[in-house]
């Protein structure tokens, strides 16, 4: 909060977030076990500063919404806005007059609820009384529909004005077609406008259940304290169901390209398909492979193609975006609106051989020296621990799934790259979005 | 409460001892300043090189200059080739970036603890010999304007605020973009980029930080192998560019391509080092946060829910920075409201402030939120290496990142309503508004058969 407002220019702007491995050398130990209705919980002790993480991953995230779209995110929102016998005002100021912070948020396979709170015992026990009253008793009040529904309209209108915004949104409509995961998270204005509080309250009655819950607990507590923080937390969910299954995404069967008017000074391209699933068979090859091609910033081939040899864009990168079922595989940049149809071609060209050849043995050796040797950095805080417990429990992975992935990275070969980039990435039956001025 | 306020109180004390317990700190006879933080949780370090140069610094003509020249860095010296830079650091597991910003630019590398020499070896030898290739510079400067173009042209809030800043301030460097003016990116020259590194890139100009698993004197005896060799500059210090006193409210309408208006309002204020009265920026800080610290916060209460005229709505202050700012407060109207309807409620939060004081409950609330904060701000090595390298750099101490608390601990109910009184005052506004211009043909698309190329 002290430097709130700096405005600082990093030189990369950091998409590898996306693609981040779940990573480690020396692996956390993961705890594990269920509570009493049926949520599963992981914990790391991390008794080195006073404070808990808990996050509570639902499977409720915009693939949930049928024909509703944005009434998983819209539940998600609300649950702060009025729980028990607390209105929002009450709720925050319980929670900040205890220092805790209470963060909800939702997207297409997930939504969640996060707590980090101090364990001094006061101020954790009305954090977590709060947390558990939100997650189980929000109240749907008419008057706060209303109000989040103009905040999410004021959210879409402000996507509406943002080029990447737009591309994007229509990139995964073509890419997913009729699959729930085409839909943006937050619905449409049209859809958000049609949505009723009922919705919400079966939303949250069907979603919000301990069988559909993972809990992951990480900071200063013992075993014992974060069993019962498990407890307190989901006693008021009732069991429920885990939601079903989703369907599969249908590949592409042909290119397409899509050009979108807008008055930006710059074009945006993305390039996209169907890529990969959590705990796919070609995960590895296809993520090491990926960190080659557009996953490793500047170093990487497209960086080096677009930006480093040609100065044609600040960001391009690519990436697959693993989920529960196929997510999408990406390659995006932006260049003033004239060099649009040159960065399209140097992009396809690196795509195409990429395919064809796989990487050179020293590349695949810097990536794997890349990813294995900062395994370190990617579990050096509670923050970042606590996200990949939320998907190892949310995804089924296995609890040794940090210990082996350096192991797992090393084993792959170039010729393994090559082989599922040619199975799985089709660069003749992509779906290219180009927006910007069309006269330019 | 107030026992639940002591508890938290003794917790920080009880972590901000232990912390600073182990920060050593100490100046290489070039004039460098290295400060370590020992932090063991995670076996990894963060090294962070500061220089004292930014947009800040920089005049008419040449404005982005130091934010290309952060770029260029990366771009080669007579060891390390182009490029070579970012493979080493990948090479080692590393993560690096850099950032400029008004006051500063500053280069970092996080990386497994034994790896810690690489970026030494790295940082002190770009910090006397780069090349600045043209043929690298000609490239480069290119990807910057790309970069303008996404952060500013084409973002209608980002457009705003930057002409925002052109009339709020007007002898003060804090109006210049630190991306810098286009026709400027267009007519920098590699000279240009020459003489600044010169003049700026010294060892007696720079702060080195390094935060994580290490052992200080290890690391001091490590920056003196690597950095101690190198030869110290002249730097001359920037000229004050004191900003004149305003005399009367000041508006910019701003019109670009956007679906919602957007509001800016600034109120010139002190800060830290230049105020007449040292407690003045502490309860400035705090008055931001009875504003805007949280959901409970009188933004949130009365502006997006209670009169509901925004959907969105911040106020700022940094106590930290190298000259006086402003305390800004930004909103976006939900739809159906208008910018009159935003200006109103604000004045209103403001009038408030001013005619009563903040309640002891609600500042107690406030203390807490910060009190926690700077316990959670421990799980980031990176951030701890960004606060000290940040008040070292504007020309602060770095344990003012600590001692913080303790002002703001001390701020009085009146002692808010008197900034409120003294700074929040329409001879010190300055007012951006977005006048929306429409998003024409924006859903007009069409499929192309695969294989047919158009032109774009």
């Amino acid at each position: 909060m002290i430097f709130k407002r700096n405005f600082m220019i990093p030189i990369l702007w950091c998409m590898l977030a996306l693609s981040m491995p779940l990573s480690l050398s020396a692996s956390p130990q993961i705890q594990t076990w269920q509570t009493a209705n049926g949520a599963k919980v992981l914990f790391v002790p991390a008794p080195e500063i006073p404070m808990v993480d808990v996050r509570v991953v639902f499977d409720a995230g915009s693939a949930r919404d049928g024909d509703k779209a944005g009434v998983t995110s819209f539940t998600n929102s609300l649950l702060s806005q009025g729980a028990g016998d607390w209105n929002a005002q009450q709720i925050a100021e319980r929670l900040e007059r205890v220092g805790a912070n209470l963060e909800l948020g939702s997207l297409r396979d997930m939504a969640w609820v996060s707590l980090r709170t101090l364990t001094e015992p006061a101020a954790m026990e009305t954090a977590l009384q709060t947390m558990a009253v939100v997650m189980a008793r929000p109240v749907f009040a008419a008057e706060d529909v209303e109000r989040e529904r103009q905040s999410i309209l004021a959210s879409l209108l402000q996507d509406e004005q943002s080029p990447k915004s737009v591309a994007q949104k229509d990139l995964y409509h073509q890419v997913f077609g009729q699959h729930p995961y085409a839909e943006d998270p937050k619905g449409t204005r049209e859809s958000v406008t049609r949505l009723q509080r009922e919705d919400l309250i079966s939303t949250h009655r069907r979603l919000y259940v301990a069988q559909n819950a993972i809990v992951a607990i990480v900071g200063a507590v013992e075993r014992k304290q974060a069993e019962a923080i498990a407890e307190q937390i989901t006693e008021g969910l009732p069991a429920g169901e885990h939601a079903p299954p989703l369907p599969d995404v249908p590949s592409l069967e042909q290119a397409s390209e899509i050009k979108l008017a807008f008055p930006s000074t710059q074009a945006h391209l993305y390039i996209g398909q169907p890529g990969m699933k959590r705990g796919d068979e070609d995960y590895f090859p296809l993520y090491v492979g990926n960190h080659v091609l557009g996953g490793s910033g500047l170093v990487s081939l497209l960086s080096k193609e677009v930006r480093e040899k040609r100065g044609l864009s600040y960001s391009v990168y690519s990436y697959f975006l693993p989920m529960r079922q196929t997510g999408i595989f990406m390659v995006g940049l932006q260049t003033k609106n004239a060099q649009a149809n040159e960065a399209l071609q140097v992009v396809n060209q690196t795509l195409r051989r990429f395919v064809e050849e796989g990487p050179t043995e020293d590349e695949l050796k810097a990536a794997k020296q890349n990813i294995t040797g900062g395994f370190p950095l990617r579990i050096a805080s509670n923050s970042k621990i606590i996200e990949y417990l939320a998907v190892i429990g949310f995804y089924d992975l296995p609890l040794d799934y940090l210990a082996t992935f350096s192991d797992k990275v090393e084993a792959v070969t170039s010729e393994q790259v090559r082989d599922a980039f040619q199975r799985r990435v089709h660069p003749d039956r992509m779906v290219t979005v180009l927006l910007g001025r069309l006269d330019q | 409460m107030n026992r639940i306020t002591n508890i938290l109180a003794m917790v920080l004390c009880l972590a901000v001892t232990s912390g600073s317990a182990a920060v050593l700190e100490h100046r290489l006879d070039n004039g460098m300043k290295v400060i370590v933080k020992q932090d063991r949780r995670a076996p990894i370090v963060v090294s962070q090189v500061w220089y004292k140069v930014g947009s800040s610094y920089e005049y008419g003509g040449l404005t982005g200059i130091s934010h290309v020249l952060e770029h260029m860095m990366f771009k080669g010296t007579e060891k390390h080739p182009p490029g070579e830079f970012s493979r080493i650091i990948a090479a080692n597991g590393g993560d690096e970036n850099a950032f400029t910003g008004r006051d500063y630019t500053a280069y970092f590398q996080t990386l497994a603890k034994d790896r810690l020499p690489v970026a030494f070896e790295l940082e002190a030898d770009r910090m006397r010999n780069l090349l600045l290739l043209d043929e690298e510079f000609q490239k480069e400067v290119e990807v910057v304007k790309e970069e303008r173009r996404m952060r500013t042209e084409d973002n209608p809030n980002s457009l705003t605020y930057e002409q925002f800043n052109t009339i709020a301030y007007e002898a003060s460097p804090y109006r210049i973009p630190v991306i810098g003016w286009m026709s400027d990116l267009d007519a920098l020259q590699v000279e240009d980029l020459r003489d600044w590194y010169r003049k700026w890139y010294a060892p007696n100009n720079a702060t080195l930080v390094v935060v994580g698993d290490v052992d200080p004197q290890e690391v001091v005896k490590l920056a003196e192998r690597y950095f101690g060799p190198l030869q110290p500059e002249r730097v001359a210090q920037p000229k004050p560019r004191q900003e004149p006193l305003q005399r009367g409210m000041k508006q910019i309408n701003v019109k670009a391509p956007a679906r919602q208006p957007y509001l800016i309002m600034g109120y010139k204020t002190p800060v830290i080092g230049e105020a007449d009265i040292e407690w003045e920026p502490y309860a400035l800080e705090l008055l931001a946060y009875v504003l805007d610290g949280g959901d409970s916060a009188r933004l949130a209460q009365n502006l997006i829910r209670g009169s509901q005229v925004a959907a969105d709505a911040d106020a700022d202050y940094s106590a930290f920075s190298r000259l006086p700012g402003m305390l800004l407060l930004d909103a976006v109207p939900t739809p159906g409201k208008s910018i009159e309807d935003l200006q109103v409620e604000l004045k209103a939060q403001i009038i408030r402030l001013q005619e009563e004081p903040v309640g002891q409950e609600e500042l107690e609330r406030v203390r807490n939120q910060i009190i926690a904060s700077k316990v959670y701000e421990k799980d980031s090595v990176f951030y701890q290496a960004m606060l000290i390298g940040q008040l070292e750099t504007v020309g602060l101490d770095w344990r003012l990142a600590d001692e913080y608390v303790e002002h703001l601990k001390q701020v009085t109910p009146e002692q808010i309503q008197q900034v409120a009184r003294k700074y929040l005052v329409d001879d010190r506004l300055s007012v951006a508004v977005l006048d929306p211009l429409p998003l024409e043909g924006k859903t007009a698309h069409r499929q192309v058969p695969a294989g047919v190329r158009h032109d774009f």
